[in-house]
């Protein structure tokens, strides 16, 4: 049951994604009836969480680190997610009417659900790392979701700044729980509330509360990390209505509330909490006083009140724990309400400033009782519901809880702090409604829709009867919250309205008189229209924060860049050579390495031979690469050739082939890049090569010597080694009975390890489109824009020919080749479906025949230039590649339509005619799969560099063309 | 006795074309002309061919004259390149 629970907003949240945008009511009526579903399964479970009763779900994820989805829904918890569920609903309805028609509404009813599902996660985990998990949800959900109009740059920053400052406050919680985790030795959160002693008592107790305490205060807005919330404003209204009444913001609060019990009750907890919470209160609500847009005033009363229930969360005792829930249902009441009417308000007038507006009742006459009745209860006016909990403050700020500076001004700031909440609940009122009639307002106000009141009227309604009537209505709810919270140690308390004269009551009513005096005080200040409030305008912590942030991310990053990068090659190869060779060297030496004594015999010289001249073309290579790059390219088809004939003398002949068919490839790949490098130029005597210089070689020379040495010594240690019973012998035995092919090479790769293989050639594909993306890009070094020398002087030769067209000299010197390499396509088609076909049981398979295919495409390339190719064959190497990939996903998940894991092949014989009896695995269309990837990607990566020729020389020849028509 | 003659015969005639492919390296480091080193690659293809027809008598087993029949079908394309590169200063026009 807590399972559909949780998942039935994450559901809905995905298929809502599926309806179509202009669909704007049926997408709205889902998404408010899973809402509602929610709703009513959390009324459904009420029955078996009172008096103490908790309700448990438990499914195993990852057992060996203490990691299980526990859900667990006690009292509190299912307060919060009525309250989730019941707001939420409203919130869909509202939002049904708020939202524009050009706005895309799945995605935001998308979000929406995806937000409450990671909230009532967060609330029903039983599990401290699985809270941690919806915690971040919640995070990036409203980073999304304030950010829902992102072509607003304001909407992108509070974006920004939220996700940053919720997502640091996340970490550093989620450290917190891990050492919570440590010191209990479970993440199980039953474990965790039996063991507070235990954690209270913990040496690491005080960096896990500053850690945890963090996390919380700045999700829920708390001085000094409260500045995310007003920029928060710039979402849609529902948006700020749903996540900075009931939600988001509360999560802060609420896990407070949920490790009150373990955490709460130390010094060191009174004062990091007291002190947030009390300067929050404070200074909230005074920055809403001067406030010009409504929103904003909102939003900093609402991190005032979260400051209240900081505070009396703060004070370690059952009765302020009382009073913070209830204040956290009654804020969440009324600041919904009154979000939604400033919502209606800049919905029907178009403007949120409070300088514009006025006089507004007469326009809107429903509306206007409303919010004065939300604002009413905000302030803390007598039969309401703010009235209440604000009272159980007072009451509790007198009591002393500890002997100290911080106890004993907490009653005259409360008193100040309600004072400012009268002041700025009576501006946004009087402001708004009353007064003269709006000048110039876009819009001309009228009443909003009837069912886009409706949930204000319900909301209003709540705060109302709770006011009135406190012990029958929310009684028995809020006290089964308080008792999952406080257990034994739930305290008497009376939801009265009435208590007597007594202190809580003068001091309400100093607060509703000197809040009203304020405020006619300050209108003549008000009145300026200067935004921000005195003094603390300068000091800004938005602008605090992007200082850091730029420092950070910018400044320290760049010079440490600067300082420790390079965008040299070199040096990167150095650091990553040496580091490899230590890497390999310093286990080697502490456990020691013996070599076995070198026995040489049986030397077939023929062999020898052929790896000297191996090993003198590898060498030469490497000593030409610089300067002579052709001559370096030539003596390295040399060693690879000697490669190929090794693998052979070694019956690797699947090895040998493609090797060999990389080699061709390879080649011909080097020498389409050679056309665009530039040039270099060799010192002409040797002494004049500097010191510096010489001893840099020199020292890259022996790195590359310990290398290269290191890697055949330890090759040479492990031949030497006399062969365990391996994973080969296995692999070997099995090829024919399990795979159904006698090549052992190709049945690993495409049936026994057939993961890795689809993997590799995804690889490959990623590796093959990035070549392309960055050769779109590509600019020529300057030595080498113009066209090769040889065609200039060709090309020349042809103009000044009068009986001889343009391009004659090529076309005759490859006049014989080109119709050898024409006509080779269709045999290197036949090799490469030789290759494939065989490959099951014979040396051979898909990717050679792929290389081998795409040796076919670089011949018509070679012969006939890229037009000429491209007129009269189709070449879709991006098409080839997705094909391949699909082929090969779709046959591993083939397998699973006949019950088998995925990548299971099935193989049989089939006759065909004339090729005669050919394997017929499942894995063969795997193979074809790899074959077209690798097809397509080995002509996407040469076509790309070929193309350059294309583009370069287009913008050279197209003057000179011009100029010989105009000669002529 | 013819098969020792065989086997005596096929060794010598891989010593010999291991001494083929000898010269053909030496052509390719002496040069002098950009040409003579990608003739002398383009031969030591064909050498490594029939060297590996040889292998393939040798040890009187067929699956290495794959790796010859690749040779000869396609081990040209490298030696076309060089010399497309030679003759434009670029291979794909």
């Amino acid at each position: 049951m807590l399972l559909i629970f949780l998942l039935a907003p994450f559901g809905g949240s995905l298929l809502v994604l599926f309806f179509p945008s202009d669909q704007r009511g049926a997408t709205a009526w889902f998404a408010g009836a899973i809402a509602f579903v929610c709703f009513l399964l959390a009324a459904g479970i009420y029955p078996f969480v009172t008096a103490g009763g908790v309700l448990r779900f438990e499914l195993d994820w990852i057992p060996e680190l203490g990691l299980n989805l526990t859900l667990r829904m006690d009292g509190f918890a299912w307060l919060f997610a009525t309250l989730i569920t019941a707001i939420g609903v409203l919130v869909v309805l509202y939002a049904r009417y708020y939202m524009a028609a050009e706005d895309p509404i799945p995605r935001f009813f998308a979000l929406f659900l995806a937000f409450m599902g990671s909230m009532l996660g967060v609330v029903l985990s039983g599990n401290l790392i699985l809270l941690a998990v919806f915690w971040e949800l919640t995070s990036i959900v409203s980073f999304l979701l304030i950010g829902y109009w992102h072509h607003n740059a304001h909407a992108r920053d509070g974006a920004r700044i939220a996700l940053t400052m919720t997502g640091m406050g996340g970490l550093s919680m989620l450290i917190g729980l891990l050492l919570i985790g440590r010191v209990v030795g479970s993440y199980e959160l039953d474990a965790v509330l039996a063991s507070g002693d235990a954690i209270r008592n913990d040496p690491l107790y005080l960096p896990i509360l500053i850690l945890i305490l963090f996390g919380a205060l700045t999700k829920s807005a708390q001085f000094p990390f409260h500045f995310w919330l007003p920029h928060a404003m710039a979402a849609p209204t529902p948006v700020s209505a749903y996540l900075h009444s009931a939600t988001m913001v509360k999560a802060g609060v609420f896990l407070l509330a949920r490790l009150w019990p373990v955490m709460a009750g130390t010094e060191a907890w009174f004062w990091i909490v007291g002190l947030a919470g009390l300067s929050t209160l404070l200074l909230g609500a005074y920055f809403a006083i001067f406030q010009q847009d409504l929103k904003g005033l909102l939003a900093y009363s609402t991190i005032s009140h979260l400051g209240l229930i900081t505070v009396l969360l703060s004070l370690g005792s059952p009765l302020a724990a009382v009073a913070a829930v209830f204040h956290i249902v009654n804020h969440a009441t009324f600041k919904a309400s009154l979000f939604m009417a400033a919502g209606i308000i800049d919905h029907e007038t178009g403007t949120r400033d409070m300088r514009r507006l006025s006089g507004l009742f007469r326009y809107m006459p429903i509306t206007a009782t409303l919010a004065m009745v939300a604002s009413a209860a905000m302030a803390g006016v007598p039969l309401l519901n703010g009235f209440l909990s604000k009272e159980m403050f007072f009451a509790e700020a007198i009591e002393t809880h500890l002997v100290n500076s911080l106890d004993t001004i907490t009653p005259y700031v409360a008193t100040i702090a309600g004072m400012f909440a009268v002041t700025y609940s009576l501006r946004f009122i009087h402001s708004v409604f009353f007064g003269a009639p709006p000048a110039d307002l876009p819009k001309r106000p009228h009443e909003p829709p009837r069912w886009m009141r409706a949930p204000i009227e319900f909301l209003v309604l709540a705060c109302l009867i709770v006011g009135i009537i406190p012990g029958r209505t929310i009684g028995p709810f809020l006290h089964t919250a308080v008792v999952s919270i406080l257990g034994d140690r739930t305290p008497d308390y009376s939801l009265a309205v009435w208590h007597g004269w007594n202190v809580p009551l003068i001091m309400s009513f100093v607060a509703l008189s000197g809040g009203v005096g304020l405020y006619f005080l300050m209108r003549s200040y008000l009145a300026t229209g200067i935004e921000g409030p005195p003094v603390f305008r300068l000091l800004q912590g938005q602008r605090i924060f992007e200082r850091v942030l730029v420092t950070l991310s910018w400044k320290w990053a760049r010079s440490l860049e600067q300082r420790f990068g390079t965008r040299r090659l070199q040096p990167q190869m150095l650091l990553l050579v040496f580091l490899a060779v230590s890497a390999a060297a310093v286990p080697l030496f502490r456990r020691g390495f013996e070599l076995p004594p070198l026995v040489i015999r049986g030397i077939d010289p023929a062999f020898a031979l052929l790896w000297a001249l191996g090993i003198a073309c590898a060498v030469g290579a490497a000593y030409q690469a610089k300067f002579h790059r052709l001559f370096a390219l030539v003596l390295l088809g040399g060693a690879g050739l000697i490669t190929c004939i090794t693998f052979v003398w070694l019956s690797a002949p699947d090895l040998a082939v493609t090797q060999l068919l990389v080699e061709i490839v390879t080649t011909v790949l080097i020498l389409l890049g050679l056309r665009w490098l530039p040039k270099r130029i060799e010192e002409s005597r040797p002494e004049d090569i500097p010191l510096r210089v010489r001893f840099r070689r020199l020292r890259d020379f022996l790195l590359a010597l310990a290398a290269g040495g290191g890697m055949s010594l330890i090759a040479y240690r492990v031949m030497t080694q006399p062969t365990p019973e391996t994973i080969a012998s296995y692999f070997v035995e099995r090829a024919y009975s399990e795979g159904g092919g006698a090549n052992v090479v190709n049945v690993i790769l495409v049936d026994f390890r057939g993961f890795d293989t689809l993997g590799e050639v995804a690889v490959l594909s990623i590796v093959a489109l990035t070549v392309f993306a960055l050769l779109l890009r590509f600019r020529p070094h300057p030595d080498s824009q113009d066209i090769p020398l040889q065609q200039r002087v060709q090309n020349a030769f042809d103009d000044d020919h009068p009986d001889r067209n343009a391009g004659d000299s090529i076309a005759e010197y490859l006049h014989i080749p080109s119709t050898i390499m024409r006509w080779m396509f269709p045999v290197t088609g036949m090799l490469a479906a030789y290759l494939f076909l065989r490959g099951h049981d014979l040396p051979g398979g898909g990717f050679a025949a792929g290389i081998a295919m795409s040796i076919g495409f670089l011949l018509q390339y070679m012969a006939g230039g890229t037009r000429w190719v491209e007129e009269r064959l189709r070449i879709h190497p991006l098409r080839w590649m997705s094909i391949g990939l699909l082929v090969a996903a779709a046959t591993g998940i083939g397998s699973w339509v006949f019950g088998y894991p995925f990548l299971t092949s099935h193989s049989q014989y089939a006759t065909l005619p004339i090729v005669g009896k050919v394997p017929l695995a499942s894995a063969i269309l795997f193979d074809l799969g790899v074959f077209s990837l690798v097809l397509g990607a080995t002509v996407l990566m040469l076509i790309a560099l070929a193309h350059q020729s294309v583009r370069a020389p287009r913008a050279h020849a197209r003057p000179a063309r011009t100029e010989r028509e105009a000669a002529q | 006795m013819t098969e020792l003659a065989i086997l005596w015969s096929i060794l010598l005639a891989q010593v010999m074309l291991a001494l083929a492919m000898a010269f053909a390296l030496y052509r390719i480091v002496k040069g002098p002309h950009a040409q003579d080193r990608v003739l002398g690659l383009d031969a030591l293809y064909i050498n490594a061919m029939l060297m590996l027809v040889a292998f393939g008598v040798r040890t009187a087993n067929t699956v290495y004259f794959e790796t010859a029949l690749i040779i000869a079908l396609l081990g040209f394309v490298s030696s076309i390149a060089f010399a497309k590169f030679l003759m434009r200063g670029e291979i794909i026009e």
